[in-house]
């Protein structure tokens, strides 16, 4: 039998974020590879959960995808997020349904929650995944798989059942994405997974067949349950945001490389010649090289111009995420290894201090 | 307040990275460990807000033995004492392993008599530990510590402020980064665990005298045993992630690299911007 697979998509402004379709994707692609294991039946299309306040308009979106049903979770106490008020909900709803997996969007608000929510359901914590394998077709292999440590049959849960499940072998980042690991999960029980930005592209989610429209059904708040655990005052913007990033043509990025605030002349003087904005990976702004409102990444500004040059960043997956949306891309690092080559278009290996002033006169000498 | 802080020794990812034999994780021989970025802000906060309201701070590491290196170094910042996690059982733990022998630590630490033989312990007002670290990046050890000690939690802290009140401070704003440029500012009642963002303060460098004064410092040294902790329940053991094996990601798996000289490789590449790419 299949397992059931959960997605928790998460709302900004009372609607779905790319990272909460994301995640459907994901959920659905899991499913789908779960259910492929067992006869088809419950793990073969997975289920939505909302939590909020007026959730009506984002249950019927979610209802007109491939999911088996969308529960939801509509109370007034869940108007405003905090970690107590979600865990409140969604343990005892793991706690009834014991899913195999559920999936969430690797969100700051993800990260903010779903660890005490694995603490306190009992559950595995799976976080920041860019992919899975889907088990091997012979399903005897995950229980006859070899090199599992002695201990590992004292695992919490773990009850040595083969499942479907087991057989997955799921890929994330370590090291700031210097290294991939691929990891398994061992023992029976719930799992909580998070995907991380642009790893399951939103436009992958499947439309619901033709008269299989999910099943909205309420699931049931319980407000002393779902309490906050902090008193939400208000929300700020961090900066006035003076440097829109996001509707430059050209960026010039710089990150920990160049060394030092007075060492950015020549990257200025590349961005002048190439009529960019200066841009920064965050190790850059947290050391008050540059404001942070030029910072690009998951913290500060996500932008995709039509040519990003990236200057001593290694490219730690929190600054991927926020400009591999580039058209060109073009990588200055010492580091051949740096992870920032694996999205660029055109790598250059070498000391950035000679490169970019290099970069500029040849920009210069074709411009004229 | 009495603060506890929790720090993690990570390699340093700018040194030459190998893998390991059994291509699970590096070669640590000769590998460089330092303090991870996140915890080092986390430490700074926490010595700021014990000046501000004359407490003290405690700081606790899980790890082999080169971890007290990084204790150490916390005591010549202004730690008042330290506690080693030191037990193999420890090895290979997940966030969840590795938050459950935390929890214990540093209730078995407030439980214990002060020093000068009173009779029970002091609690903590407050635990800070970094927001993530930088090798596993789970940014989950904070939250489940908080969950064993049923305390609320807040990832990500950019700022905390006390609330004064008659007595401690019970309570605190935290601002928590949220994306896009926005913040979350909290009230939270104490005692509480932050997870503290990197850039929060600016982190001090030891001094000659504290580096001296740290090695007259007391680094307790704990094991499972000594926390009432199975072995079953702690490090690899007691995760249910297994780590099967690492890569380094395929190195411009789709950048044209381009070689020579800098004056060479600019000419090639501005070449290749105008003529293949055409964005010049």
């Amino acid at each position: 039998m299949g397992e059931r697979v959960w997605v928790v998509p998460q709302l900004r402004d009372g609607r779905l974020t790319r990272a909460a379709w994301e995640a459907v994707a994901a959920a659905q692609r899991l499913a789908a590879a779960l259910g492929d294991g067992g006869e088809a039946g419950a793990g073969a299309r997975a289920e939505a959960v909302l939590l909020g306040s007026g959730l009506d308009g984002v249950a019927q979106e979610l209802a007109g995808r491939d999911l088996a049903a969308v529960h939801v979770a509509d109370h007034p106490a869940l108007a405003t997020y905090t970690p107590g008020a979600w865990i409140g909900v969604l343990a005892p709803a793991i706690a009834a349904a014991r899913p195999g997996f559920v999936v969430f969007p690797h969100t700051y608000q993800t990260v903010d929650f779903a660890p005490r929510l694995a603490q306190q359901t009992g559950a595995g914590l799976l976080p920041e995944v860019t992919g899975f394998s889907p088990p091997a077709p012979a399903p005897a292999g995950a229980a006859a798989e070899v090199g599992a440590p002695a201990g590992a049959a004292a695992a919490p849960a773990g009850n040595g059942v083969a499942t479907a499940a087991a057989g997955l072998v799921w890929t994330r980042p370590v090291l700031g994405g210097k290294l991939q690991s691929r990891v398994r999960v061992r023992g029976a029980g719930t799992v909580l997974v998070s995907v991380q930005s642009g790893s399951f592209p939103a436009d992958g989610v499947a439309p619901a067949p033709a008269g299989a429209a999910a099943v909205v059904e309420a699931l049931a708040v319980d407000p002393e349950q779902a309490r906050p655990d902090r008193e939400v005052l208000g929300y700020e913007q961090v900066t006035a945001q003076q440097v829109d990033l996001t509707k430059a043509d050209v960026i010039v990025a710089v990150g920990r490389g160049v060394g030092g605030a007075d060492k950015l002349g020549p990257v200025e003087e590349l961005a002048r010649a190439l009529g960019a904005e200066i841009g920064a990976s965050r190790p850059v702004i947290d050391s008050g090289w540059l404001p942070r409102e030029r910072q690009i990444g998951s913290s500060g500004q996500t932008v995709s111009p039509r040519l990003y040059v990236a200057a001593g960043i290694s490219g730690a997956i929190q600054h991927l995420v926020g400009m591999k949306g580039s058209s060109v891309i073009v990588a200055i690092n010492k580091d051949p290894s740096a992870p920032i080559f694996t999205v660029a278009d055109y790598g250059l290996v070498g000391d950035l201090h000679e490169l970019v002033p290099a970069l500029t006169a040849a920009v210069k000498a074709a411009k004229g | 307040m009495k603060i506890a802080i929790s720090i993690k020794q990570v390699p340093n990812s700018e040194a030459r990275l190998r893998l390991s034999r059994d291509g699970k994780w590096l070669d640590e021989e000769d590998l460089p460990f330092i303090v991870n970025e996140s915890d080092e802000y986390a430490l700074e906060e926490g010595l700021r807000l014990a000046e501000r309201t004359g407490g003290e701070v405690v700081v606790f590491s899980l790890g082999p033995e080169r971890v007290r290196e990084a204790l150490r170094k916390a005591l010549a910042v202004g730690a008042a004492r330290a506690v080693h996690l030191a037990d193999l059982a420890f090895a290979g733990g997940d966030a969840l392993a590795t938050g459950r022998a935390l929890a214990a630590a540093l209730a078995r630490e407030a439980a214990a008599p002060a020093a000068g033989g009173g009779p029970g312990g002091t609690p903590f007002d407050l635990v800070l530990t970094g927001s993530q670290s930088d090798d596993a990046g789970f940014g989950a050890t904070g939250s489940v510590i908080a969950g064993h000690l049923g305390w609320p939690h807040v990832w990500l802290v950019m700022g905390v402020e006390l609330e004064p009140g008659d007595g401690p401070p019970r309570s605190a704003k935290v601002t928590r980064e949220m994306e896009s440029g926005i913040n979350e500012v909290s009230r939270v009642r104490l005692p509480a665990v932050l997870e503290i963002q990197a850039g929060i303060n600016h982190p001090r460098y030891a001094s000659l005298k504290g580096i001296m004064q740290a090695k007259k410092k007391e680094i307790a040294v704990w094991t499972a045993a000594d926390l009432g902790l199975e072995p079953a329940q702690v490090g690899a053991a007691g995760s249910r992630l297994e780590v099967l094996s690492v890569a380094f990601p395929a190195a411009g798996k789709g950048a044209q690299m381009i070689e020579g000289d800098a004056k060479t490789a600019a000419a090639a590449l501005v070449a290749r911007l105008r003529q293949d790419a055409r964005v010049l």
